[in-house]
Formats: structure tokens, sequence, C-alpha cells
């Protein structure tokens, strides 16, 4: 469980999030969505210790800024928007550094060809010899999510859920690629872990997330299930656009249509 | 074709794992052994006496009586005296400065870190000059004290003072800028040249053949004193680093990423800027100004063995080791009788290697 309480972030003088009341739960996906620069990132960059918070934030009940580094790396793996390698690393080199904490959780049977095998999840399977200098930026990006899945393997350890914090792990990602990834994300939630994931594609939220909150402003506009918060009025109000929200017969799954494409229908 | 593309074919072969270079750098740190070995007996047993180290062998071997018969006495004081401890400084200097050197790349992120570039060996100079000038007069309590050691301790003084003012500078938010690193330590070098050129203003006779002989670059000077005043603090570096290797590693991927993978992010860059500071310092005061070995040796083992820190650091060492001494034999040999400082060498041979690799990486520089 992740809870943050009244969290408050500054950047400099600029107070960047304020007042945010946020749960996650183990065995969900829960997505944070907002337009450009309502805080999102530094949020989930003050929820992965990264920046001094006011407020409380607790992972598993412990609270995040009071955590060591090599403690908070065994509950969760954070996947930045993107990462430059300054030197020449292979791709299974940069995968490996995964489990230099040592708390992958694997079976012994599996440690030793962890690598390949997050690497063949992230369908990059026979990449281990690449340089990651050489990847497009979207091989790179699943390189890193491959990096991150090896650190928390196991979605539980030990009897704790343990998180992905991933920050838009598929905007540099084509469609397909975008499934495989948020496939891998809903089956670390189904087996017991939990996923905080940045999205921007309003579709790929109501498709996967089993929850969502929206953020405006710095704060947490609204928050519930999909099918609460994606509602034509909240979100064209949150994004300034004019949006129109259908649902789609099966399932009862929302999707999102700008307004001038959803009148010609 | 780029550097990448030449050994990416040689990496798929060497190991089992594709991408898994470490089976290539163990083979690669024996042979450094070896080479190393090799380089210290020529080191000890060539030069303008025919002393060699088979009758140091020779004397070592057999018994007491026996062993006179091998070295004479005036071999014996070219070996043990003059060579031997000339040896010991060299590796001594060329493991301090490799390491030095892919420290300092791994805590910058950048593989043009060099500690002679960006002006810490500049410090580290400046530091050892007020010793040799002041040391009678204005430092006089301190070189009391602090005996022989008093010369490495001022220098790396001095080099510390360069490096975290170096990073205060460049470093924002976590993230070093190349460009504010490489033009911050052109500033802060300058100054402490200005500073030491004062020192040499005021300096005497004795004083300034001490610098002048110093500042060049040389292992001409080298004791035994020297060797164990310097030793201590370079055995520590080179025993420390290797703690550093896998955190240097994660940094390659950014000081948040580092974190999030467990890396307690600032005790590792307090302890790499320490011990690039006492490496450059320990090296620059027994040596002085002996340039480009902290970024050639580096970046050639990244060609061969890959940027893993845990291999890196002691193949850096026994190559910079090996590099130095190589060195000092040319320099000893190419204008015999008489000696060419080395400083004057690895300039001559690491200025036109640097300018290669800033061809090769223009882009990424990204200035």
């Amino acid at each position: 469980m992740i809870e943050a309480s009244t969290v408050g972030v500054s950047i400099g003088d600029r107070r960047i999030v304020e007042d945010v009341v946020f749960t996650a739960s183990a065995g969900e996906i829960t997505a944070i969505v907002g337009p450009n620069g309502s805080g999102k990132t530094t949020f989930l960059r003050a929820l992965t210790g990264d920046l001094p918070y006011r407020g409380r934030i607790t992972l598993n009940g412990r609270e995040v800024a009071a955590m060591r580094p090599p403690e908070a790396a065994g509950m969760r793996a954070v996947l930045p928007q993107a990462t430059q390698l300054s030197f020449p690393f292979t791709v299974r080199e940069v995968v490996k550094l995964g489990l230099m904490g040592g708390r992958s959780g694997a079976l012994a049977g599996e440690a030793e060809r962890l690598p390949e095998r997050a690497l063949a999840k992230v369908d990059l399977d026979g990449f281990g010899g690449r340089f990651y200098q050489e990847l497009s930026g979207g091989e790179q990006q699943r390189v890193q999510l491959a990096r991150v899945l090896c650190q928390v393997w196991a979605p539980v350890l030990e009897g704790r859920p343990r998180y992905l914090f991933l920050d838009e792990p598929v905007s540099s990602l084509d469609i397909k690629h975008q499934l495989v990834i948020m496939d891998i994300a809903r089956d670390y939630a189904r087996r017991g872990g939990g996923v905080v994931a940045i999205l921007h594609d309003l579709n790929l939220t109501a498709m996967y997330a089993d929850r969502v909150a929206v953020m405006s402003h710095g704060r947490i506009a609204a928050a519930g299930t999909p099918r609460d918060v994606l509602e034509d009025r909240l979100i064209a109000k949150v994004f300034d656009c004019e949006l129109k929200v259908g649902v789609l017969p099966a399932g009862g799954v929302p999707f999102v249509l700008p307004q001038s494409v959803a009148a010609r229908l | 074709m780029s550097i990448q593309s030449v050994v990416a074919p040689a990496t798929m072969h060497s190991g089992q794992i594709a991408g898994d270079r470490s089976g290539r750098a163990r083979l690669v740190i024996g042979a450094l052994c070896v080479v190393l070995a090799l380089t210290a007996a020529f080191g000890v047993s060539s030069g303008a006496s025919d002393a060699s180290a088979f009758a140091v062998l020779k004397g070592w071997l057999l018994p007491a009586g026996a062993g006179e018969a091998v070295l004479s006495e005036r071999d014996r004081i070219i070996i043990y005296d003059i060579r031997m401890p000339r040896v010991v400084m060299g590796m001594l200097v060329g493991a301090a400065l490799a390491v030095s050197g892919a420290v300092m790349q791994g805590l910058f992120r950048n593989p043009l870190a060099d500690p002679a570039i960006v002006g810490v060996s500049a410090g580290a100079g400046l530091g050892a000059v007020s010793v040799i000038v002041l040391g009678g007069t204005l430092l006089a309590p301190l070189t009391a004290v602090l005996g022989i050691y008093a010369l490495p301790l001022a220098a790396f003084a001095g080099g510390l003072a360069v490096t975290l003012t170096l990073y205060r500078v460049a470093t924002r938010r976590g993230q070093t800028s190349i460009a504010t690193m490489l033009l911050a330590g052109i500033a802060i070098g300058a100054m402490a040249v200005a500073l030491t050129g004062l020192l040499i203003f005021v300096a005497d006779d004795r004083q300034l053949r001490d610098f002048t002989f110093w500042s060049l670059g040389s292992l001409a000077g080298a004791t035994w004193s020297k060797v164990f005043a310097v030793g201590p603090i370079v055995v520590a570096v080179l025993a420390v680093s290797p703690f550093l290797a896998r955190g240097l590693n994660a940094m390659a991927l950014g000081e948040a990423t580092a974190a999030h993978l467990g890396v307690p992010v600032q005790r590792l860059k307090h302890v790499a800027i320490l011990l690039v500071s006492a490496g450059t310092g320990a090296a620059v005061a027994v040596s002085g100004g002996i340039a480009f070995v902290g970024i050639v040796v580096p970046h050639l083992l990244r060609l061969l063995i890959g940027p893993d820190n845990r291999y890196l650091l002691p193949c850096a060492a026994l190559l910079g080791a090996s590099l130095l001494l190589i060195a000092d034999a040319v320099s000893r040999t190419i204008v015999a009788p008489a000696e060419l400082p080395i400083g004057i060498l690895t300039a001559a041979a690491g200025g036109p290697f640097f300018l290669w690799i800033l061809l090769r990486r223009r882009g990424i520089l990204d200035l």
C-alpha cells in the first residue's frame, strides 16, 4: 500500500504539488494523468524519495523520506522518462545493474539468466550484446524497463508487495510495444505487486488502469475507477480541451475522442 | 565506423552470454599483471649500468656468501637504492593517476574528465609548491609535524579544494554540466597556476631548482623516503576504489537512478572526491606534472573490456603502472645518457590521443 496524505512539494520557491492525498494498492495499476506541468512527475519523484516533501508518504507503512536507499531499492523500482548513458555499456550490462541490490527475489534457478528473461519480456530477445547507446529511444526505454523488472522481479517478497513506479513508460513506444509494456504492468499487479504509472494516453489508461488519479495545477482533481473519473465535463475541464467520453459496449470501458471527431460519428 | 561497432562482434564471441564481457575482463586483468611484472623487471634491470635483474634474483636465491660475488657493491646501490625506488614510485604514480582518472570520469559521468585537464593537478601542484617554497618559513610548523608527509598531504589538500569547487560549480540538481565542468576547470586551474607563479616569484634559487625539476614531471628524484611518503596514500586509494565500482556503474544511469538502485549517492560522491584528490595529490607531490595518464588508460581499457568499473578500476591501476614504467624507460633511454622528463613524453603522446577522443566523440560531448 502506498499512502500519501496532504503532501506538498516545492522546487526552489515554487510550490509544484499542494495538498495531495493519494493511495495506491498492491494488486492494482494506479494511473496518474493530467496535462503537462500539472505536477505529475514532481509528485512521482516525491513518492520515489527523490524530492523532499511536506506531509506523509508511506510505502508498506514505512515513511519514504526516512528510508535509506538500499531499503527503498528492495521495495520499489523506478522507470524514469528517459535515461542517457555516458559510457558504452552493452544492453545486458545495463539490465544487470538492476540486480546490484541482490533483492530481485528470483528463484535460485532463474537468477542466472534473469537479464535475458527480462529482455525477452520487453520483446528485446537477443539484444543483450548490442550497445545501449546505439538503440532507438523506444528500445532504450524497454531496456530500462527490463532493468527495473530485474530489480523487483518477484512482485511479492517476504510477504510484502513491491512496487513499480513508471514515468510515462509508453510515450516513446509504438502501439504494439505500448501494449506489451502495459501487459507487463498488468501481470505484475495481478501477481500481487503494485504499479503507479504516469500516462498520457487516456484510452490506454481506461483499458489498463484499475484506478486513476487526475492531477491539475498540482492537486488531485479526481480519483477513482476509470469509469468514475473519465467523464466528459471533468476531463474537458482539466485538459482544457473539447473532449467526448464514450463507453465501449463490451465491458463498459470508457474511451475518449476529440469533440470534433465525436460530432461526426 | 564507430568504436562500438568494432568492439561488438568480438564481444559476441568471447563470452557465452551475449553482452557479458566479464570473462574477457578477467583475462585482461591476468594479462596486465604479467605485463606489469615484465615492465617492472625491465625497469630494475635496464639502465646506464649493466647491473641486471637476473643478478638480483641470483643474489636473493644463492646463499649469502655466493650472492656477494654476483652483485658488486656498486651494482647493489644502483639496483636497490636507485632503480627499485624509481620503479616502485613509477608504479604507484601510474596506478594513482589512472585510477583517479577513472573514478573522476565515473563521478562526473564523462569520459573526458581527467584530474590534469580540469585543474585538480594544478591545485595539487599549488599545495606541493607551497610546501617546497614556504616549508622553511610560513608552513614550518606544518612540515615539522607532518615530516615527509607534508608534501603529499598539501598536494592532496590542494587537489581536494579544486575537486570540491569544481563539483559545486558544475553540478546542479544532480546533473553535471560537461561544458561548465571543463570551463570551470580552466578558470580554477588558472587561479592555481597564478598562485603557484606567485610562490615561484618569491622562491630562492634552491627552491626554484627543486620546483623546476618537480614541475616537468619526472621519476628521476625517486627515493625510498618518497616512496614511503606516498605509498600508504596510493595503497589506500587503490584499496578503497573497488568499493566504489558498483556505485559508479549505477551512476552512469544518472544520480536519481543510482539512488533508486540503492546506491547511497551522497556518500559515494564524497568518497570519490576524496579518492580523486588523494590519488592525484600523491602522484603530483612526488612526480609533478605527468598528464593524460588518467584519461588515456581508462579510455583504452573501456574499448577493450567495457566500462564496468569492477574491472576497469583494477585494470586501470595495472595498466597505469605499466604505462608509466614504459614511459619512464623510454624517457631514460631516448636521449641517453641524459634523461627526458617523463611529463614531456606523456604530454606529447597524450595530447594527440585526447584530440582523437574528442574527434570521435564530438557529437556526444554536446558543448
